[in-house]
């Protein structure tokens, strides 16, 4: 009666999703952008997951990253910049049923968006976080963004940025309510792969941020971490990221890291010499806002004509019969 | 209709008082805040409307929470203005005062609001305040009064009081409501029934102590004042509702079917989120209270996105933050309802004081060509069926729907004859099945440019939403041509919602005549009002009020044309006519700016921002004075 109804939706007859079934578009990501390898990943998680094209939304902000949910084929909505959290927040309210991810960038995320993020994590309502992480604004054509290393020169930095860059992690790792706190780069496409299917399967806001190349903008800006695996601190874990041989041979530091300890996911966050690989923290049971305010009444014509009647009675006055004075 | 010379005067055979006859009457009761003032006035107003008077009561409210007490600027409490007939607004000016200390008085004084000559119940314990800087200007103020001709009649109310309860602050309130029931004789038995209402969550002992003030109010009014008034009663006998302009809002939010309320606290907005926080959840609905009005206007948007059409509740500033969310839903085609209570701006202006001054900036603040429906409720009835109608329209023509409420009707109380639920209010269910062949996502009609909206869950309907120009496929557009169909497309559906709109009625002579007054949203019954006092004298003035700002409905160019004069009566600024302001750059009223530029029609502009409602009688004043000089 009310706009959507979740109990008629209509069941198709099941049908097998192949990766081409989640292929829209053909990105307009300069050649070798890092974010076609987190296109890739997804495509496959959604494969894999066999995930109904119609009942999967992809939310972004605006940046580069953004143009995400266009080259899916499924449910997308390409916001504002900086607001995807908040939209993906209403569209989860009353959709316990979707598949809600949102791609965002470090401009949008953690600068234009920074109250949503830290608003978005504290309500911890279910959904695949990626920020594409690039360290700069890609698409108004190189800016320094909150990531931007010290020294590092932009068009609005020419002589270098001139602060430390903000540290993503610990923030997030010290809102109220975290629930699951990864770090990843997209040139590692099966520990990308891994850790975006744990965030999916996470009944929580799920955050993921992606080192992801700009080729267009900074080519060799991440050739130190490339080229020299040990700045690289792979976080090993039974309940979190697990590497397999050939991983295990080029990512020689390793450290077993237990995702349930928030307290050495805050002091790994804070390492400034390495770069964290993994599944910093999680944890299932943080309760969900979606949760907390799903409806305890179904919206129906009586229950609406029942409590309208009941308000009207409570604000009305009946004119008495005239009186003599 | 103020009470003027005809007044007769009739004898009662109870108490020897003289009973005065009036037609209307408006009585302000005024105290430091947290003195009550507010509930005897509310109870007085139900209490007459159950008597069958027409009411409209406004609150009066000082800027802080806890003013420090006695101050000028510290007045909070109701102006009540009860008539024999159905009362539109909150009238000119006091017949009759209670003020708790001289101070607060002196607020009310110094703005105008006491009509010369009005009574004057005035607490009197100042008399013997222990600081003798408190007695020198009590005791100055009053003399002053008296000077100007005020009838001030001192009363020991703290002294009457402290023979009942301890702490007098808390029931002098019901004191006062005793003696109005005296002086405007009231059914005592309906006082002590809405005392039991009022104080229905509290102990049977409180309940009888403030019976107890009540009574006692009453007794020493009927012993020792001389002022008795009769306003007979409207024949009003339908049950009415007594709400004000924010709880009809959340009364039209729960009967619109809406489930999703988002919402960021701002004066004088707010009051409407705290009703709906209370009874939503008991319908399946829902307020979200977020981090910004950005966020709330994006979750809104996102809710509305996902199959439930959600509102925003907001006053100006806040309208402000969610320009670009507003802007993305007239792109992406998403309905939405966004109601603005406006205060005073600019900036934070007078947040608790009446404006209208969002018109031209909800209609065209967003970047670029933002196509929109603005409606203004002209009543606190109008309140709550707006929003009702707006819904509706928000989902059949997939576009924002912005409702434009002010302080006035937010605060203020009219009665409206009680709804009776109906299922029409309820917008229709949205079509779920597997979308078809070759069915896009804004399959925009030639001619109206409306399309079918597909829900995430909908089988075949998968697209991007974006607020990039985009093409029938909700492609970015990366052809020049798409952008200007797509604009075009959006304006279409703004078009063929003004072909349903009825040309609004003109209040006089519809065939023309020498002045014309325009007005929108709540200034109506006082614009009305002073219309219906000069066409008494033979003026040949008319009105016309507007309820759709943005589009407006046909037929409004041509009337305008039948009169020699037409001027928009607004509570917004416009500048003054002077030798310093000329045709060249004078500014005007919101509503002239439309007008003028709509129908190339010379409309003139009289407004003002002083955040007070229009009163009947400056509206009257200006209109005869364009008369004595043409
Ligand atoms: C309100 C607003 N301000 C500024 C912009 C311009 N803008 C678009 S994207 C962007 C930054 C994008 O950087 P990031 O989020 O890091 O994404 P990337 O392009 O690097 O993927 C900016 C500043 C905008 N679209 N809207
Ligand atoms: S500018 Fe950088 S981030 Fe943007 S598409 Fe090109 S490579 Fe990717």
């Amino acid at each position: 009666m009310f706009g959507f109804q979740l109990d008629s939706i209509p069941e198709l007859d099941h049908e097998y999703y192949r990766m081409e079934d989640y292929q829209s578009n053909i990105p307009r990501w300069c050649p070798g952008c890092g974010d076609s390898a987190i296109l890739t990943a997804v495509q496959k998680l959604c494969r894999d997951e066999q995930l109904p094209p119609e009942k999967t939304v992809f939310v972004s902000g605006i940046g580069c990253s953004s143009r995400f949910p266009h080259y899916m084929k499924t449910y997308g909505f390409h916001g504002l910049h900086g607001r995807a959290f908040p939209i993906a927040q209403g569209i989860r309210i009353r959709r316990p049923d979707l598949h809600i991810f949102v791609n965002t960038g470090d401009g949008d995320c953690f600068s234009i968006g920074t109250a949503h993020w830290i608003h978005a994590v504290r309500m911890n309502m279910r959904m695949v976080v990626m920020v594409h992480d690039n360290n700069l604004y890609g698409l108004t054509k190189l800016q320094s963004s909150p990531t931007t290393p010290e020294g590092f020169k932009t068009n609005t930095t020419p002589r270098g940025a001139y602060m430390r860059a903000l540290n993503p992690l610990t923030v997030t790792l010290g809102i109220t309510n975290v629930s699951f706190v990864a770090q990843v780069a997209e040139w590692m496409p099966s520990l990308l792969a891994q850790l975006i299917e744990k965030a999916y399967h996470h009944p929580g806001f799920a955050f993921i941020r992606i080192l992801q190349r700009c080729p267009a903008f900074a080519p060799t800006h991440f050739d130190p971490m490339i080229t020299n695996p040990d700045r690289m601190e792979m976080l090993v874990h039974e309940n979190g990221m697990v590497l397999d041989d050939t991983m295990a041979r080029i990512y020689k530091r390793q450290i077993e890291h237990d995702p349930s300890n928030i307290h050495r996911a805050r002091e790994l966050a804070e390492d400034r010499e390495h770069v964290p690989i993994g599944l910093l923290y999680h944890n299932p049971q943080v309760r969900q806002y979606c949760e907390l305010r799903r409806p305890k009444h179904v919206m129906t014509i009586d229950r609406l004509r029942e409590n309208l009647e009941a308000e009207f009675d409570k604000f009305s006055v009946v004119p008495q019969a005239e009186k003599v004075a | 209709m103020s009470v003027n010379v005809t007044d007769s005067a009739r004898e009662t055979t109870g108490t020897g008082k003289h009973i005065v006859d009036v037609p209307e009457h408006i009585v302000e009761i005024v105290s430091d805040s947290g003195e009550g003032a507010q509930k005897a006035a509310q109870s007085f107003g139900a209490i007459c409307a159950k008597m069958g008077n027409g009411i409209w009561t406004v609150e009066i409210i000082p800027a802080e929470i806890q003013p420090p007490p006695r101050s000028i600027a510290g007045a909070s409490g109701n102006r009540i203005r009860i008539g024999s007939f159905s009362v539109t607004n909150a009238g000119d000016q006091a017949d009759l005062v209670v003020a708790f200390n001289e101070q607060v008085l002196l607020g009310r004084v110094q703005s105008g609001n006491l009509k010369p000559g009005a009574i004057i119940l005035l607490e009197s314990m100042w008399r013997d305040h222990h600081d003798p800087e408190v007695v020198r200007l009590y005791t100055q103020t009053v003399a002053q009064l008296e000077e100007d001709g005020y009838q001030v009649k001192e009363i020991p109310m703290e002294t009457e009081c402290l023979k009942i309860v301890e702490n007098p602050r808390k029931g002098k309130n019901m004191f006062v409501l005793g003696m109005l029931c005296s002086i405007y004789q009231r059914d005592l038995q309906l006082a002590r029934d809405q005392i039991e209402f009022t104080f229905q969550k509290k102990s049977q002992k409180v309940i009888e102590a403030n019976i107890q003030l009540l009574e006692a109010g009453y007794n020493w009014a009927e012993a020792n004042l001389d002022v008795c008034f009769n306003v007979p009663s409207a024949h009003i006998d339908e049950p009415q509702i007594v709400v004000n302009g924010n709880i009809a809002i959340g009364l039209g939010v729960m009967a619109s079917g809406m489930e999703v309320c988002a919402m960021y606290p701002i004066t004088p907005a707010t009051s409407a989120s705290h009703y709906l926080s209370d009874v939503f959840e008991n319908v399946g609905g829902v307020v979200h209270q977020a981090e910004d009005e950005i966020a709330a206007c994006a979750f809104a948007i996102g809710a509305s996105y996902a199959g439930k059409c959600a509102v925003t509740i907001t006053s100006g500033p806040g309208k402000a933050l969610k320009t670009e969310l507003i802007g993305l839903a007239v792109m992406a085609e998403i309905p939405l309802v966004l109601v603005d209570v406006q205060r005073g701006g600019p900036s934070t202006g007078l947040p608790t004081k009446v404006e209208q001054g969002d018109l031209l900036s909800v209609i065209f603040g967003e970047p670029g060509d933002a196509p929109k429906i603005v409606m203004a409720p002209a009543t606190i009835e109008d309140c709550f069926y707006s929003i009702i109608t707006a819904r509706k329209i928000a989902e059949t023509f997939r576009m924002p729907v912005i409702v434009l409420s002010d302080a006035n009707l937010a605060t203020g109380q009219q009665l409206f004859p009680r709804p009776k639920f109906n299922e029409d209010w309820v917008a229709p269910p949205i079509d779920q099945s597997p979308v078809p062949e070759g069915k896009k996502p804004y399959d925009w009609d030639p001619v109206t440019g409306l399309s079918e909206r597909f829900i995430p869950g909908r089988p075949n309907g998968m697209h991007t939403v974006t607020g990039l120009a985009h093409d029938q496929n909700s492609k970015v557009a990366y052809d020049n041509w798409i952008n200007q169909a797509g604009c075009e497309a959006r304006s279409r559906k703004l078009a063929a919602f003004q072909k349903t709109l009825k040309t609004p009625q003109v209040m006089g002579d519809p065939e023309g005549g020498d002045l014309l007054i325009l007005g929108w949203g709540s200034t109506k019954g006082a614009i009305e009002e002073a219309v219906m006092r000069v066409r008494k004298d033979g003026l040949s003035v008319s009105s016309l009020h507007l309820k759709f700002l943005q589009p407006m409905a046909s037929g409004i160019g041509d009337i305008l044309r039948k009169f020699k004069q037409t001027i928009c009566v607004e509570i917004n600024y416009s500048d003054p006519k002077d030798d310093f302001f000329t045709a060249d750059n004078r500014r005007y009223s919101n509503l002239a700016w439309l007008l003028r530029a709509r129908y190339l029609v010379d409309v003139d502009s009289w407004s003002n921002v002083y955040g007070q409602p229009m009163k009947p009688g400056d509206i009257e004043q200006m209109i005869r004075e364009r008369f004595a000089t043409p």
